[in-house]
């Protein structure tokens, strides 16, 4: 029996359990000291001075150091595409542009002595006028990077040619603006980071990160440092969402900071600090055409998508071509174009944020097939139907120009409305119309697809057998949840017959892994894991040669019994027999028996049907979910137990932003939800339990037939909540509610549409 | 005050709190801080058998009580608690950076309602955030250590 596909329970659990992981912030670091930032108050403004003298006579302060002090250059950028002028310096010097923004760098003793010296430096500004909001940014009056001669850092369009797009020729448009909200990724682990000089001249960096490989190369570029001379090790990590992908300015200034008080230093921020520190997510601005015949085919789609990309252009200002390349979904639609547009404005930038720019192109054209559906008078579900890619026109070009690999789209759509019983439930909606009920239902649907593994990138595995008979796995793909170590296991136990326990995973130090990517874009399973697996077969021919030797067979007549440990005979004379034990102390001691793979696929394309089932008081406006049905199609399924906590966590976080979550500014960019009071986090009691099934529709584009899940829960649930919010207020003229559909929304658009 | 049984004695800033005390003086790391205004819970433990978000408490105010943490939740051979078994079994925990004060304040939740309903579950856990989850395994995690610690008369 194998163990793929079966629900293992995790191997990292015990630990988490019962002594708490191995944040940052718990490293036992003899002598290190605190770093605590004063950031700027101002969402723009020019530094007229920086007096830190007396911050430096606090008790316990080491030093302060201010941004012409700092001898590193900015920080690199992202995309060579964007203005070179448009470049953030790790300690601001002349001009602030968001609240947030490191402007002077405190060591002390203790973080509560860096925080009592923040009170005594003294930074004089001059406020310049503020750019909050895309329109504002879009007129281009007021400039962030005057130099730069606009707010723009990037422009793309692509899809059907233009004039191929008949919009105005179709017997039925829709034409609508959406807003994606802006959201704070919120790990419940703040960044935090340390670094801390060796005695050998090689620097060891701490950071709660996705990826160590990434950071030690971008810490060796902007040091001017051999690789070889960085160690970066990720411990456990408290959640990223995308967010933690990269450095940040606060961290990666540790090591020079470290060499200058010539200590080991940490950093760890408060949560207030970290709500406006890291990077911001979603924020677009969608204008949407859709059109098509009245017996309800949709013939053209036309998006303009302009994002609002923060005070610098990060990861977040690229997102916009990911909606652009998914906005058609899971539909023919024959004639699709989309153009894009980045801005900043003065704000935290944005940057990746669980589906990056995915989401926002299923919310899109998710919204507007609900559109065309009611401006025909069409179930929402009959129009979807209608307009599926078929399960046997794969691969599919899309007009947007990406090709999906496979799916069954109509069989997930007609599972989910089985399993929500739709039909009854459009019949008590039907009820509570009739008799005016204060608390409406709405069904809302959503039919979606994904791109996973859309950043082109290897990753690598490695096994190598112990001395003892063990093995210890390398994999340079970093968990910050996702179970890794349990996943890669059960891999390994597939195709050695080791049992788990006898597996050890490793992962996140660039001294122990050769190499590594990131965790992210739902690419673990089919990159890491096709890397691990394949490193796993090597292991076994490796050692079959091995055992034959041992044997004295021939090689082909050498088979592994995965029984039992894992068990080299030839065949027929099972009793003969060498174990994985054996084997390794037959070695020569200079054999090591070490495999490594590194993996390369392309893009594949899961996708899945939703169906949320809310409850509107159409007095309070507040909005209930009352049931939420997922079915997700996922290809190859490795542990459905991970991959369905991977769906109920973003199904979660889903319904947050279609409910709850917008990071708000004020109109001199003041945040006005910088913590977790005032930012809409979601807790248990706003959830329902979720029912939930997958369907497994193999990708042809990776060994193991996976195409990643961690962020359809994002995806699809959004859409399904707000089409459910709509759904559920249709009948009173309701055309469309903006993310969040928060009680004070939701009250307006019912008083908008009765007048 | 015992942290985990075990007595605990130093002079500390009046202004301290209990959670800095238990991380940083005491040296217990498996209590974790996630946020400033006492909203997430990831600092929950138990005081006097109590739970507690160990930020909302100095550490002098916890003089003479008895602190229970994650780490002293298991029993000492290392077996773990019906609650913590409960949420590795139901897969309650991703990331794990919540999951110490969750556990903590769902144990705390059985001790006051043994036998809960699904709703009392989730109201009863409401100042803990968990980002990962969506809440769905936590939930049936904590209503699986409710109906397992029945027999004997509620969890302990």
């Amino acid at each position: 029996m194998t163990l793929f596909g079966t629900p293992v329970r995790r191997t990292e659990d015990h630990r988490l359990l019962t002594a708490g992981g191995t944040y940052v912030a718990d490293l036992d670091l003899p002598g290190v000291a605190a770093v605590t930032y004063v950031v700027s108050p101002f969402a723009h403004a020019r530094i007229t001075s920086i007096d830190v003298e007396a911050a430096r006579t606090m008790p316990g302060v080491i030093d302060v150091v201010i941004g012409s002090d700092v001898d590193l250059g900015p920080m690199p950028s992202v995309n060579p595409a964007f203005p070179e002028t448009m470049t953030r310096s790790i300690l601001a010097t002349d001009v602030v542009r968001f609240v947030g923004e490191p402007v002077v760098a405190i060591v002390a003793e203790t973080a509560s002595q860096g925080i009592d010296a923040m009170a005594e430096v003294v930074v004089d500004y001059d406020p310049l006028p503020v750019v909050v909001g895309i329109d504002a940014s879009a007129t281009d009056e007021v400039l962030l990077f005057p130099e730069a001669g606009t707010n723009t850092v990037m422009v793309a369009d692509g899809g059907s040619d233009a004039a191929d797009v008949d919009i105005e020729g179709c017997e039925v448009v829709v034409r609508a603006t959406y807003i994606s909200p802006r959201i704070a990724p919120a790990p419940i682990e703040p960044r935090s980071s340390a670094s801390r000089w060796e005695p050998d001249g090689r620097l060891t960096h701490w950071l709660s990160c996705q990826g160590a490989h990434p950071v030690r190369n971008m810490i060796a570029s902007v040091y001017g440092l051999p690789r070889e001379q960085v160690r970066v090790i990720c411990p456990d990590v408290g959640g990223s969402f995308g967010s933690k992908a990269r450095s940040y300015p606060e961290d990666l200034l540790l090591p020079w900071l470290s060499r200058r008080v010539g200590r080991p230093v940490r950093w760890t921020p408060n949560r207030s600090d970290d709500m406006v520190g890291l990077g911001h997510g979603r924020s677009q601005q969608q204008h949407v055409e859709l059109g098509g015949s009245r017996d309800g085919t949709l013939q053209a789609l036309r998006v303009r998508v302009v994002a609002d990309s923060g005070a610098y252009p990060m990861v977040g200002a690229m997102l916009p071509r990911n909606t652009g390349m998914l906005a058609c979904g899971p539909y023919r639609i024959p004639a699709v174009r989309w153009e894009i547009q980045s801005v900043l404005t003065n704000t935290t930038p944005t940057t990746a944020y669980r589906g990056a720019g995915r989401p926002e192109a299923t919310a899109l054209i998710e919204r507007a097939v609900d559109m065309f559906a009611a401006e025909i008078s069409m179930d929402p579900a009959e129009l979807r139907r209608h307009n599926f890619i078929g399960p046997d026109e794969f691969p599919y070009d899309t007009p947007t120009g990406v090709t999906y690999d496979s799916g069954t789209y109509a069989d997930g759509l007609e599972l989910a409305l089985r399993m929500a019983k739709y039909d009854e439930l459009r019949a008590e909606q039907q009820e509570r119309r009739s008799s005016g009920a204060q608390h409406q239902i709405g069904i809302g649907l959503a039919t979606f697809i994904d791109r996973t593994s859309g950043v082109p990138g290897a990753e690598y595995g490695s096994i190598e057998l112990e001395p003892d008979g063990s093995a210890l796995v390398r994999t340079g793909s970093n968990p910050y949840g996702q179970g890794h170590h349990t996943s890669w296991a059960m891999l390994v136990a597939d195709r050695t017959g080791l049992p788990m326990d006898r597996i050890r995973v490793v992962h996140g130090d660039t001294d122990v892994v050769p190499k590594g990517g990131i965790t992210g874009g739902s690419r673990s399973v089919q990159k890491a894991g096709s890397a691990i697996a394949a490193a796993s077969d090597q292991l076994v021919e490796r050692a079959r040669q091995v055992a034959a030797d041992t044997l004295e067979a021939a090689v082909d007549d050498v088979v592994l019994d995965r029984s039992g440990g894992g068990r080299f005979h030839v065949v027929g004379t099972p009793a003969r027999a060498l174990g994985w034990d054996e084997l390794a102390a037959n070695l020569p001691e200079d054999d090591a028996l070490r495999c490594e793979a590194e993996i390369e696929t392309g893009s594949s394309f899961p996708s899945g049907a939703y169906v949320a089932v809310v409850e509107v008081d159409t007095e309070t406006g507040h909005v209930r979910v009352r049931d939420f049905v997922t079915v997700d199609d996922a290809g190859a399924i490795l542990n459905p137990l991970l991959a369905e906590g991977q769906v109920h966590g973003g199904v979660g976080q889903g319904i947050a932003q279609a409910l709850y979550e917008e990071f708000a500014y004020d109109a001199d960019g003041n945040p006005l939800t910088a913590n977790l009071a005032d930012y809409g986090i979601i807790g248990a009691p706003e959830l329902p339990s979720f029912d939930g099934a997958l369907l497994e529709t193999l990708s042809p584009n990776n060994p193991l037939g996976a195409k990643g899940i961690a962020e359809s829960g994002t995806i699809g649930a959004p859409p399904a909540v707000q089409n459910a919010v709509v759904d559920a207020l249709s009948h009173l003229g309701v055309r469309h509610v903006d993310m969040p559909c928060t009680p004070e929304r939701v009250w307006q658009a019912i008083g908008a549409a009765g007048r | 005050m015992t942290v985990n049984g075990s007595q605990q004695e130093h002079e500390v800033e009046p202004r301290l709190l209990l959670v800095h005390y238990i991380r940083e003086v005491v040296g217990l790391t498996g209590t974790n801080i996630g946020c400033d205004t006492s909203s997430c819970g990831a600092c929950t433990v138990h005081i006097d058998g109590e739970s507690v978000k160990s930020c909302t408490v100095l550490a002098v105010q916890a003089d003479g009580s008895s602190i229970k943490t994650i780490e002293g939740l298991a029993d000492p051979d290392g077996t773990m608690h019906p609650m913590q078994e409960a949420f590795r079994e139901n897969h309650g925990l991703q990331c794990g950076y919540c999951t110490p004060g969750m556990v903590m304040a769902a144990v705390s939740l059985l001790e006051e309602q043994p036998h809960p309903t699904e709703a009392e579950v989730r109201e009863g856990l409401e100042g803990n955030l968990c980002r990962c989850t969506g809440y769905h395994n936590i939930v049936k995690a904590v209503l699986a250590a409710a109906g397992s610690a029945a027999p004997s008369g509620g969890a302990s």
